[in-house]
């Protein structure tokens, strides 16, 4: 591959780049990944709650809340590496500023997936204190959760960073938002269990990553210790690092060239 | 010691389209080359290579002492690089750029601290450590990333068109900096394809045209070179009648372009005469330079 070196340490500071403008701007990005679920959980939480009182023995603003986590971080790794990815390779060239110095592509690329990872950390950890805040966390295993955003943030960041490296304007993204997370979101079972779907829309939900992220993240919220969950994570970090390879090489092609 | 940056036979193609067919350079140590070449001459692209962003289709690059692009970051370290576009961090204050930029060099943020007034100063930016990017001029914001290129002390400083876009006072304060940076002992590599920035800033240069080198030197001595000494520029109503009739015989080269004869000449009184006896002609005289030199071995055609 043309002038592909392996990551180096230098990816921390590109991390720490993107941190920084975050910590900047933290407040209203903060308000955003909070308010929306928010809402979410207080109109269908309890808008729902007089029609379902209980969902699986919980609940169903409580069940409801374990799938909003996992799908708030979902979108939190997606918009970056998608909107804010592009901005920085393509709009502000800002990645050309970078391989200035003596930051290779590979660096850049690994920082970008991380720090999308990062900001489903951040995102996942603002959701699930106001859920606790509201009183609907069950024991300790929520605190799982924290690493869990972490680990989906790297699923979704990955996947996200192969259309990045293809599109040519923010206008492409739309179709990954529509075709691809917003019927995860309505398939794999945010709002109401699977089990209820015609078995063919089932075995579909089975195979995306937001079904095995909902498989973790809702019984440690609840406080329950999730079902495979070694296979669970392995699917995740499968999707998440067949993303990462793929948008690497895609990168090299369209920057490298 | 070897060259601060070496180049042999250095090739590139896409698609079957050879955009650099075998560039050589080799820079002294505190001098400054310029790369001029119309638009698609190969300018960018042989840039890119030299610093490790692409890699060549044949020849070999050695960056400060590193092999390219094998060792490109190592031969980075100390390399400053002005790019063509602004791409500052919009979203960081004019010190936070600075701050932000020297740690990519593995620069501890202290020591980069330490340096921000130098180059400031350097900049002509000190009060505006703290002001927005979006706040600056366009000349600011050009001097702020030549004092960028700078964080890291380089040895080898490369300038993509420095000065496109910037207005006169802008240019000279910039091309005072970088004459600045040239008594420091830095080595400056250059493209543009404004010729009195050239001949003001280069010591050598090469002109460059569909990847190849057409001419290489001191600017002074290419012109010496290849192109006569003096040139009387006529125009006026009825010059294409003079032109055909006398331009020739009077000029050992003559070019009629759009409504300007352009005669290059051993001795300019032969053809101020002839001017003279046509009164709806006017005529300027002037010596060679480095624009005649260029538009002699790259034609007059435009670019895209």
């Amino acid at each position: 591959m043309s002038a592909g070196l392996p990551a180096s340490r230098r990816w921390i500071a590109v991390w720490r780049r993107n941190y920084l403008v975050w910590r900047k701007l933290a407040g209203a990005s903060l308000a955003g990944n909070v308010i929306d679920p928010l809402f979410y959980l207080l109109g269908f939480g309890f808008g729902f709650a007089t029609l379902v009182p209980q969902v699986e023995g919980v609940r169903y603003i409580a069940f409801l809340a374990g799938g909003t986590i996992c799908y708030t971080t979902m979108l939190a790794a997606s918009f970056e590496a998608l909107y804010s990815g592009f901005a920085r390779m393509h709009v502000q060239r800002t990645w050309e500023g970078i391989m200035n110095a003596p930051v290779s592509l590979e660096d850049v690329v690994l920082a970008e997936w991380v720090w999308a990872a990062s900001k489903s950390l951040l995102s996942g950890t603002a959701v699930l204190l106001v859920a606790a805040a509201l009183g609907l966390g069950q024991s300790w295993t929520m605190l799982l959760v924290v690493p869990l955003a972490f680990l989906i943030g790297l699923s979704f960041a990955g996947m996200g960073l192969v259309m990045t490296a293809v599109a040519k304007s923010y206008d492409f993204f739309t179709y990954w938002f529509t075709l691809v997370l917003t019927p995860q979101m309505l398939l794999c079972g945010v709002f109401f269990p699977t089990a209820g779907l015609p078995g063919w829309v089932q075995a579909v939900a089975s195979a995306l990553p937001l079904t095995h992220a909902i498989a973790l993240g809702r019984p440690l919220f609840l406080g329950q210790w999730p079902e495979s969950a070694l296979l669970h994570a392995a699917v995740l970090a499968a999707y998440g690092l067949g993303g990462y390879l793929l948008a690497l090489r895609l990168f090299r092609r369209r920057l490298l060239a | 010691m070897a060259g601060v940056l070496e180049a042999k036979g250095v090739r590139k193609s896409y698609d079957g389209r050879e955009v650099v067919a075998g560039i050589d350079l080799s820079l002294a140590r505190g001098e400054c080359y310029g790369l001029l070449g119309p638009n698609g001459a190969g300018k960018t692209t042989t840039l890119r290579m030299l610093l490790g962003l692409t890699a060549p289709d044949a020849g070999t690059i050695t960056l400060l002492g590193h092999p390219v692009p094998q060792a490109a970051r190592e031969g980075r370290i100390r390399v400053g690089v002005v790019p063509q576009v602004d791409n500052l961090d919009p979203d960081f204050t004019v010190a936070e750029n600075l701050l932000v930029y020297g740690r990519y060099f593995g620069i501890p943020d202290a020591e980069i601290r330490a340096r921000l007034p130098r180059l400031l100063e350097f900049a002509a930016l000190e009060t505006r450590g703290e002001s927005r990017i979006q706040a600056l001029s366009g000349g600011m914001k050009r001097r702020l990333v030549l004092a960028r290129a700078l964080v890291n002390d380089p040895e080898l400083i490369f300038l993509d068109e420095p000065t496109t876009g910037l207005d006169p006072q802008a240019r000279h304060l910039l091309w005072e900096r970088l004459r600045l940076l040239l008594r420091q002992g830095k080595t400056i590599l250059l493209t543009t394809h404004f010729m009195d920035e050239a001949e003001r800033l280069c010591d050598r240069l090469a002109i460059i045209d569909h990847g190849r080198m057409l001419a290489e030197g001191a600017p002074h001595a290419l012109i010496a070179e290849h192109i006569e000494p003096q040139v009387v520029e006529v125009y006026g109503d009825g010059v294409e009648g003079w032109y055909a009739a006398q331009a020739g015989a009077l000029s050992s080269r003559a070019e009629l372009h759009g409504e300007t004869a352009f005669c290059y000449v051993r001795e300019a009184e032969p053809v101020v005469a002839s001017v003279g006896r046509h009164p709806a002609l006017r005529f300027l005289h002037r010596r060679a330079n480095l624009e005649d030199l260029f538009l002699k071995l790259t034609g007059r055609e435009m670019r895209e």
